[in-house]
């Protein structure tokens, strides 16, 4: 049911852990739900993502993505970050079974709020919307 | 890479000794057993020696076994087979029944039939009071699982079919679970239905029995040339009734020397992993249970990791997590528990067989707690460091 790039992620995810004084932190998801997502980013004084963790609770898709995201964004600048999707990391995963795609699949959306949290912190409010397009709607899963 | 098989409760392999008593009856003795020449003399003889080998084990008249495709089939036929032959009333299952008997009662509801749902204790066990007061006067049909299959409980079944029986009316069981592990006797017990199937005990897939007592009257649910005395049209799966026939003779015969040794094996493996993880809820009686069923949430954890990192070092074991499930629903049955659905996502089951052994036991009990500790270390809502 998971491809075997899923399969490597999952057993052997890259980026694991958490960003001590991290400049964003976003964490979407709840435990009732079965998964949670936090992403901690550093980001350097040209935008770009200078390092980036994950912790997650939840099954092999939620791992996978979370691990895949964070390879997906390393390096890269807030703006190709912010345009990642959710169906972007599950294809770069080689696809998600259909009954993953809408739980289990919240990676960008917790990167997408770690950024969010950055500009704001930083006082870049007005950049927010600028960068950010397409912010997670507020739904069930959000733990906000 | 080993694998080590600890899904029991899912599907058994088959017995080496059942399939040798299968195969002549797939392309040598492929008679069909409504005919009168010699092949079909001998399917039908084989027929009637496997059902005589599943009424032997159950206590039951030979007449009273009626040959299904499987426990879902031989549950369906018990509800629907009873309460089709009748105005719409009452029926009155448990809260923790399998999706057969479960979706089955939801389809009567739809049907016109009014379902109460009982609940369980926080070790699983039917509300006995509770189970009692849900009977009303239309009540036609009781029915309550022997042994559960996420967590093993065992419920008092002599008691609640007396109390079926008292209310005016009758009682089915769902034994697929129960029948080859524990000791089964119709009578003892007093049920009037009780489904079983061939897979859970060694037997092969496609294949199931419902016991029905003398004098119950079911209606089929297939309609057609009339095997089965009326109840189940179709032509029989004749390999798969013997298989069925002879891993039950089997089971039972070894059930006296198997229980305790699986028992032991079980309850090692509940005590050492709640000693060697912090943080871990035994889930079901810590008695009253399947003598396979090691059934424990793991907080912080989601269940499918446990199982697909488990999955990864060749154990094979289940869990009630919603992801593992295929929907998008945490277990029921642990959430009928009393659990949260936190704990239901962190669920997972070891069902034993009579093939294990305490160095596979040993050998998960390595294997098990760096997993754990490894998907905590990933997990944003460990706080212990």
């Amino acid at each position: 049911m998971y491809t075997d790039l899923v399969m490597d992620h999952f057993t052997n995810p890259r980026n694991v852990g958490e960003i001590e004084d991290a400049d964003g932190v976003g964490q979407i998801g709840n435990p009732v739900c079965g998964d949670v997502m936090r992403i901690s980013i550093a980001v350097d004084d040209k935008d770009h993502i200078a390092d980036v963790k994950f912790k997650t609770f939840g099954c092999g898709a939620a791992v996978a993505t979370s691990s895949m995201v964070t390879e997906m964004v390393m390096g890269k600048s807030l703006q190709e970050a912010a345009d990642i999707s959710n169906k972007a990391v599950a294809e770069a995963l080689g696809g998600l079974p259909p009954n993953k795609m809408h739980c289990s699949n919240l990676a960008a959306d917790a990167l997408h709020l770690a950024i969010q949290d950055y500009l704001v912190k930083h006082g870049r409010e007005a950049d927010v919307e600028q960068i950010l397009k397409a912010l997670p709607k507020d739904h069930e899963h959000s733990s906000h | 890479m080993t694998t080590t098989y600890f899904d029991h409760a899912a599907t058994t392999p088959v017995d080496p000794r059942v399939l040798e008593a299968m195969l002549p009856f797939f392309s040598e003795c492929y008679g069909n057993p409504s005919e009168l020449h010699r092949l079909g003399r001998q399917a039908r003889a084989a027929v009637d020696e496997a059902r005589a080998q599943v009424a032997a084990a159950l206590g039951a008249g030979e007449k009273e076994i009626v040959f299904t495709a499987g426990g879902t089939e031989s549950d369906n036929l018990a509800l629907f087979g009873y309460l089709a032959r009748r105005q719409p009333g009452h029926l009155v299952v448990s809260a923790i029944e399998h999706p057969a008997v479960m979706e089955a009662a939801r389809a009567l509801n739809r049907l016109g039939w009014a379902v109460d749902f009982v609940p369980v204790d926080h070790h699983g066990v039917i509300d006995l009071d509770a189970y009692e007061q849900a009977f009303r006067d239309d009540t036609r049909l009781a029915s309550v699982m022997f042994a559960n299959n996420v967590v093993g409980t065992v419920q008092p079944v002599a008691a609640l079919a007396r109390i079926a029986h008292e209310k005016g009316a009758v009682f089915h069981t769902d034994a697929v679970q129960a029948v080859g592990s524990l000791p089964v006797d119709v009578v003892e017990l007093g049920v009037d239905l009780l489904s079983l199937s061939g897979h859970k005990l060694y037997g092969p897939k496609g294949v199931g029995a419902l016991y029905v007592k003398r004098g119950t009257r079911l209606q089929p649910i297939l309609h057609g040339g009339g095997h089965e005395r009326r109840l189940r049209s179709g032509t029989e799966n004749v390999p798969g009734i013997v298989g069925m026939g002879a891993a039950l003779a089997l089971a039972t015969e070894e059930l006296p020397e198997v229980r305790p040794r699986l028992e032991r094996l079980r309850d090692r493996l509940a005590q050492e992993v709640q000693e060697r993880i912090p943080e871990v809820t035994y889930l079901g009686h810590p008695t009253e249970r399947l003598p396979g069923n090691v059934a424990f949430s793991v907080r912080y954890v989601e269940g499918e990791s446990m199982l697909l990192q488990l999955d990864a070092q060749g154990f094979m074991v289940s869990s009630g997590s919603a992801c593992a499930s295929g929907s998008l629903e945490p277990s029921h049955v642990v959430l009928a528990l009393g659990f949260g659905a936190e704990e239901a996502h962190g669920s997972m089951r070891i069902s034993l067989g009579r093939e294990n052994t305490e160095e596979e036991a040993d050998a998960f009990l390595e294997a098990f707690p760096p997993i754990v500790d490894k998907l905590r270390q990933m997990s944003p809502l460990y706080v212990k460091g």
